[in-house]
């Protein structure tokens, strides 16, 4: 079931389309906001509430990477994998992660604190190395620096 | 040298607000067009001034305009769209106008939808824009709250409805008509042309869509004219451009110069040159989807015309740089790699062609390959061309490819003959 929340949320979203079905993504993105990750029933329930079937609503959840239909950690961490940041040596700041973390690209920590996830540009290719975790962006990355920006995140 | 788009932006500091944003000038284009101007002239002013669009294609902004049908020709709503979504590898010059200078992008907006007579309007980020998303709503609340949004704007009897639209992520979402599927709340996948969206876009309706730095451009042109304009640019073509590199410069990074700088200009003078012990290899002019230029190549003017004379597309304008330190190899399968991954998956060879593309560079570099590998990754380069394929996605995952091949053949060679990567 949706929290009545999240349907308010959803309903001022359809509001600005000329039809409800065209907020789908935006349902989608507002479910996960809350709940972390896109559940089965979450399709059901936004397809019910946008008129869609489930089908449909999870043709569209499936297509765009920032959706999750699988359970992440409670922090994700999006290493940038395009060409600036590698040749700025990006598979050194991933070995590293991934080493202190014991978890490869697409792993959650047992403890369900990170899940690594590979990641196209990131915008930030003047700064490269960069890496998003949750909503921030961090950038000219060393491995120096690693340790105390994972401490933030808990 | 004047710098008009950028000049107010203020690195590591808060944008204009919408009073400080008046102070400078803002918004004294959409009080003249409102006051005094009619839909035709303007578009017939960008038309004179040769706005290209700085998303990549470079097609003239006020012919774009020009081609949706008036009011008496098709009834309904009208609709415009600013492309923010700038996914593609190496490009960061929208998020530099975005966070920089918001009111700049909305005046545009306002003036653009009013040319071609929208009541609607969107902007459509992407999903990694945090900072963005929150610099614009602001913006976006101050602009309605002040009357230049909304109904009835300055008393003009003239509405228009402007939000903003975050993207889940996909690169192809970029491509105008997958842009309007996701719009919509569809899978972005693109759409067959024509019909062009000019006359079924959005919804079903006439519909333009243009760049962030497009549209940052056209209170600027209101205010000062065609001839100021295409007198910013050395080339002719009009205007200034954001220009950035990066890669192993000693100083990567944005700057606002005429169209028509050269590449070694912007590298040497604003770039600082290449990193000590590194030397210029390749450059991959504007964005994941263009050419090679080669070191020899480097007095090359950044404009339209001059990239493609040089075998190029200027394209988003962002270069990357290749040194002698990175394999080439590696470099271009990083590219191929991204295509393939950021493939719809609507059509054949593009959905299948890239992944194999991408093995057979894995080849190369695990030094399995042979003499065989390089027909089959020449037979894709011209293969994978347009109209063989539904969109501009996989021909233009080729543009980097066919241009290594064949400048740097030797390295692909010295792959199979060494049977390891000489990088590694
Ligand atoms: S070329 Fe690629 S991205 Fe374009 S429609 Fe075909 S599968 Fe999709
Ligand atoms: S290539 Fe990594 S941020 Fe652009």
């Amino acid at each position: 079931m949706l929290s009545e929340k999240e349907r308010e949320e959803i309903l001022e979203e359809t509001k600005l389309y000329p039809f409800p079905k065209a907020a789908c993504i935006d349902a989608l993105k507002i479910v996960q906001h809350h709940r972390g990750w896109i559940s089965d029933e979450a399709i059901a329930d936004i397809a019910s509430e946008l008129s869609m079937s489930k089908d449909e609503v999870d043709g569209v959840a499936s297509f765009y990477t920032r959706l999750y239909r699988k359970p992440v950690g409670r922090n994700v961490i999006l290493i940038c994998d395009s060409v600036s940041c590698m040749i700025m040596g990006y598979e050194s700041i991933y070995d590293y992660i991934s080493k202190k973390l014991g978890i490869k690209f697409g792993e959650t920590t047992s403890d369900g604190r990170f899940t690594l996830i590979p990641n196209t540009c990131l915008g930030d290719c003047d700064h490269a190395p960069a890496l998003m975790i949750n909503n921030d962006h961090y950038n000219n990355l060393s491995i120096e620096k690693i340790d105390s920006m994972l401490e933030k995140y808990q | 040298m004047e710098t008009p788009l950028t000049k107010y932006i203020k690195p590591n500091q808060a944008p204009l607000d919408l009073k400080e944003y008046e102070k400078t000038g803002g918004y004294e284009g959409v009080k003249k067009i409102l006051k005094g101007m009619l839909p035709d002239d303007i578009i017939g002013l960008v038309k004179t001034s040769n706005l290209l669009g700085r998303g990549g294609a470079g097609f003239q902004t006020g012919l774009k305009w020009s081609l949706v049908p008036k009011e008496k020709d098709v009834a309904g709503v009208r609709y415009l769209v600013a492309n923010a979504d700038e996914m593609e590898p190496g490009t960061f010059k929208d998020r530099y106008l975005l966070e920089g200078n918001p009111h700049q992008l909305i005046e545009g907006m306002i003036i653009a939808s009013y040319a071609i007579q929208a009541e609607k309007a969107y902007i459509f980020m992407r999903w990694a824009y945090k900072k963005a998303e929150v610099i614009i709503k602001k913006a976006i609340e101050e602009a309605y709250s002040a009357g230049y949004l909304g109904k009835n704007i300055l008393g003009s009897g003239y509405n228009l409805d402007l939000h903003l639209h975050t993207s889940a992520g996909r690169y192809i979402c970029g491509e105008e008509s997958a842009l309007l599927n996701a719009l919509e709340g569809k899978r972005g996948i693109p759409r067959a042309k024509p019909p062009f969206p000019a006359t079924s876009g959005l919804f079903g309706q006439p519909t333009v869509i243009n760049n962030v730095e497009t549209l940052s451009w056209i209170p600027h042109i209101i205010e000062n004219g065609s001839d100021w304009f295409i007198k910013l640019s050395t080339s002719g073509e009009g205007g200034t451009k954001l220009y950035g590199v990066s890669g192993r410069v000693k100083k990567p990074g944005l700057w606002e110069l005429p169209l028509g700088t050269t590449i070694r200009e912007i590298i040497e003078d604003y770039a600082g040159g290449m990193q000590d012990g590194y030397q210029l290899k390749g450059i991959i002019p504007g964005g994941a989807s263009t050419d090679f230029l080669i070191a020899s190549q480097i007095d090359t003017k950044m404009d339209f015309a001059s990239v493609r004379a040089a075998g190029s597309r200027l394209g988003t304008g962002t270069m990357m740089i290749l040194d002698d330190k990175t394999c080439p190899v590696a470099f271009i399968h990083n590219l191929i790699k991204f295509f393939a991954k950021e493939s719809c998956g609507f059509c054949t060879p593009c959905r299948e062609g890239l992944p194999w593309v991408e093995k057979v560079l894995m080849k190369f570099e695990e030094g399995n390959a042979t003499l065989k590998d390089i027909e089959i990754l020449e037979f894709h380069t011209k293969y994978l061309v347009p109209g063989n394929t539904f969109c501009a996605h996989a021909p233009g995952a080729m543009e980097p490819l066919q241009s290594g091949l064949k400048y740097f053949k030797d390295d692909f060679l010295r792959h199979i003959n060494e049977k390891h990567c000489p990088w590694r």
